[in-house]
Formats: structure tokens, C-alpha cells, sequence
């Protein structure tokens, strides 16, 4: 993943249009509090073979990375979550590791869009 | 706000973004917003203070959107707050789930705030429709009535119903008006209006029509009552002894005494809510309607004060006298029909 088309910038700058320059921060630590926590959920519930509690935190971090035009996180977030979804976690490790790792340049990508 | 599109709305989403994003989008079409994270505070939240609408998340923890909806529509004080669903679009499945358990509409995330908008201003308004439509009942109903009509819903269209009608007017009103001042004349009407009002309500009835010093009220519409006929009779006995206590009270203070008329009849009627969606009324009308106008009009000529036609006087049980007036032509009335009379002083 490459850190300049992390973030799809129209989706970032209507949303922060729409929400307010201030705003826009606010919501982005929002974010960079919840996501770790989804993240460590999803690791959890693959750990245990938690059908519905890896689908859930998929689920919750696809949707709120969409928000903020992390596209391509989303698709990743979503896969998992269709695997949740499907009961079957067989080929979920990999993508698990690789949403942990791009995790780190779609934040470090999204605080340069909010305070550049 | 004059259009009732602006209102006081409960957010629940487990993801604090998606709170916020939506919060946001509320605040800034001008609403009152608070949140909760998950269903059992959402539950709560609802309890202790009123809400205009909810935006409820499906998948959450502790409680998710399907308990919320199930605990919500089926809970008395919480069932008219419209639910909006909001939801990814996958969760198609869900959706229908939500909506089949009564939710009011569905949205996907993230949200468009073109169609947020104008889905909750068209939420708001019929809720708004609602509470107005329940605020009339309360005021035109016993409390009986209208939480049984809460319970039962309010259904718009118009039907059949068997129920009987009541109409009463004072006699020589004008007159009466005529002889005191403005301020005696609206408080002479407001104490007959609270005690026909305590006479039918505690027969079961519901007054439905006001216009001037006369009404209109149902028994056995909106709520079934098996006996409405002898209820009716009932209520018109004690509105008689009621005026009766009005007049002992009237003469005590030199004032001149007034008399009512009251005619009743029964049988099929067409019953439902008229008017626009800015004023609604439960209102019954048909050719059961008019006889009992038109028997109340004929109390001025019998010269009694209650008259009641013959399906009113069949049903009634030996408990309660009546006397027969013979056939009668009423005024906008192909055949003659059978009248009774029922003497004010019969009860013990």
C-alpha cells in the first residue's frame, strides 16, 4: 500500500467539508482511538475462532475507514468481514497481519491530511 | 419549528466515528442530539427523557439494534418514537428484519445528508402527526379510551362501526346569552362542558364535537362497548341530574335556570379520523348521526328533555323506563319512525 493513494482525497475532502476543518480532527483521534482497539478485537476473535465477534470488528472497521476515504483498508476490512460473515476464517491470518500493517500508513497518512 | 422538522434525536452506534460523523450531520441540520454506545444505554437514555427519534446501529455490544427494537416497539411509552435504521449495505437482510419488527426506515453508512435530511424531517412530521393525533384523543376521550386506543394504534381509514350517537344542546342559549355578560356566558359553558364532559366520559362515551353550546359524542367508537345503547341513555340521565345541580346553583345566585336537550340513537355508523394533517378528528357520521341530531332538535317540540329511537329503546334492559312518543316524521326523513321519551326522574 502506498502511503500517497491511502487515502482517496475526494472522499476525504468532501468529508471534510461537510464536517468542518475542527471537526474533521476530532473525528480523525475518534479514529486513532477506536481502530487499535477494533484491531486487537479482530486478533481476539481469530484467536478463538469467533465467528461473530471477527465479522463485528471487521464490520465496524470498514465502515469507519470508508468514512475518511481509506478505500483500500476498507475493501482489506471488509474480505474479513465477509469471511466472519461466511463462518469460515481459513485464509484470514494473512489479511489480518497485512490490515495490522496498513493500519500504521492510513493513520500516518490521515494526521498529515488533517493538520497539512 | 413551524414545518416540525427539527427535534431532540438519540444516536446509538457502538463506533465512536460513526457517532460523531452523524451527530455532527444532525447538529448541523439543526437538531438536538445525544448518543449511546450500545442498546441497554440507548433503553435507558429513552426512559428518562423524551425523544422526537432514533438512529439505531444493528450490530453493537451488550445490546444489539434487534433487542432495542423489540424492547422498544413493544414498550408503551417508547413505541411511537420512530426507529431509523442505520446500517452498511450488505446488511440488506438485517434491514428487512428491522423494518418487519417496526422500525420506520433504514439508512446506509456512511450517510448521505441530503437523504438524512429529508428522511428525518419525513419522520418527524408524521411523528408529529401522531402526537397530535394522541394530544386530541386524550383531550376528547377518558384516559381508557385513549390508552386503549395508543395500544391498539391508530387506524386512519374509516369503517363501520355499531355505536350510538348523541347529540345535546342548551335550550334558548341565545337568549341566555343575551341577559349576562360575555364573561358569564363563557363560564356558564365551560362548567356545563366539564359536567356533560365527567357525565359521558364516565359512561364510556367520547365527545367529539363541540360547536357552540351544543356536542356530540359517540358511545361504542373508537372502543367497542357491547351495551353502548344503555350507557348512552345512562350518561344522558346523569348529564339531566347534573343540570339539575347547575340550576340549584344557578337560582341560589339569582341566575335564570337552563334546560338541555338530548337526542340518541343507535345502530351503524361510519367512524374515523377526518381533517387534513395539520387538524384531525375522530368523527362518526351516517344516517345514525342524523336521526340523533334530528332527535334532539325534537325535544323542543315533545317538550321532553331526552328522546331516543326505537333501536336505542330495544336494546335497553328493564332497568331503565321509557315511554313511547308514537311515530314521528322527522325533518329530512322519507318514513315516520317510532320515538321514546325517558323520564329524567327515574333513578333512585
Amino acid at each position: 500500500m502506498s502511503i500517497s493513494s491511502v487515502i482517496d482525497l475526494p472522499t476525504f475532502e468532501a468529508l471534510k467539508e461537510s464536517m468542518g476543518a475542527d471537526f474533521i480532527n476530532e473525528l480523525a483521534q475518534a479514529y486513532f482511538d477506536e481502530t487499535p482497539l477494533l484491531l486487537a478485537k479482530l486478533q481476539q476473535a481469530l484467536a478463538r475462532q469467533d465467528c461473530d465477534l471477527f465479522r463485528q470488528a471487521a464490520h465496524s472497521i470498514k465502515s469507519t475507514s470508508n468514512s475518511f476515504g481509506a478505500l483500500e483498508f476498507g475493501t482489506l476490512a471488509k474480505e474479513l468481514e465477509m469471511m466472519g460473515r461466511a463462518a469460515n476464517l481459513e485464509g484470514a491470518p494473512g489479511k489480518v497481519g497485512q490490515l495490522v500493517a496498513d493500519y500504521s500508513i492510513v493513520q500516518k497518512r490521515l494526521e498529515e491530511l488533517c493538520h497539512g | 419549528m413551524a414545518n416540525g422538522s427539527i427535534g431532540r434525536l438519540l444516536v446509538v452506534d457502538d463506533n465512536k466515528v460513526n457517532r460523531l460523523l452523524l451527530g455532527r450531520s444532525l447538529e448541523q441540520q439543526g437538531h438536538t442530539v445525544e448518543m449511546a454506545e450500545n442498546g441497554r444505554l440507548a433503553l435507558e437514555m429513552l426512559h428518562a427523557r423524551p425523544f422526537d427519534l432514533v438512529l439505531l446501529d444493528i450490530e453493537m455490544p451488550e445490546m444489539n439494534g434487534y433487542q432495542v427494537l423489540e424492547k422498544a416497539t413493544t414498550d408503551l411509552q417508547l413505541r411511537d418514537i420512530p426507529i431509523i435504521i442505520t446500517s452498511a449495505l450488505e446488511e440488506l437482510d438485517s434491514v428487512v428484519r428491522c423494518i418487519e419488527m417496526g422500525a420506520e426506515d433504514y439508512l446506509t453508512k456512511p450517510v448521505n445528508p441530503v437523504l438524512l435530511k429529508a428522511r428525518i424531517g419525513a419522520s418527524l412530521e408524521k411523528k408529529r402527526l401522531r402526537d397530535q393525533q394522541r394530544e386530541l384523543i386524550r383531550k376528547f376521550a377518558t384516559s381508557e379510551v385513549a390508552t386503549d386506543m395508543e395500544t391498539s394504534g391508530f387506524a386512519l381509514g374509516g369503517k363501520f362501526v355499531e355505536a350510538t350517537a348523541m347529540f345535546s344542546d342548551i335550550r334558548s342559549f341565545t337568549t341566555i346569552a343575551e341577559s349576562q355578560t360575555p364573561t358569564e356566558t363563557i363560564e356558564l359553558l365551560n362548567t356545563y362542558y366539564t359536567l356533560m364532559f365527567e357525565a359521558i366520559s364516565d359512561q364510556g362515551g367520547v365527545v367529539n364535537q363541540m360547536v357552540g353550546d351544543g356536542l356530540m359524542a359517540i358511545f361504542g367508537a373508537p372502543l367497542t362497548q357491547p351495551d353502548h345503547c344503555e350507557h348512552a341513555v345512562k350518561a344522558a340521565l346523569d348529564m339531566i341530574d347534573m343540570i339539575q345541580l347547575l340550576n340549584a346553583d344557578r337560582l341560589a345566585q339569582g341566575k335564570s335556570e337552563i334546560r338541555i336537550g338530548i337526542g340518541i340513537a343507535s345502530g351503524q355508523v361510519i367512524a374515523g379520523y377526518t381533517g387534513t394533517n395539520r387538524r384531525a378528528t375522530y368523527t362518526c357520521v351516517g344516517d345514525t348521526v342524523n336521526l340523533a341530531a334530528r332527535l334532539e332538535s325534537h325535544t323542543k317540540v315533545v317538550g321532553k328533555p331526552i328522546l331516543i329511537d326505537g333501536t336505542t329503546q330495544s336494546a335497553l334492559g328493564s332497568t331503565i323506563k321509557t315511554e313511547a312518543e308514537g311515530l314521528v316524521q322527522l325533518k329530512g326523513k322519507t318514513v315516520e319512525v317510532p320515538v321514546f321519551s325517558v323520564p329524567v326522574d327515574q333513578k333512585g
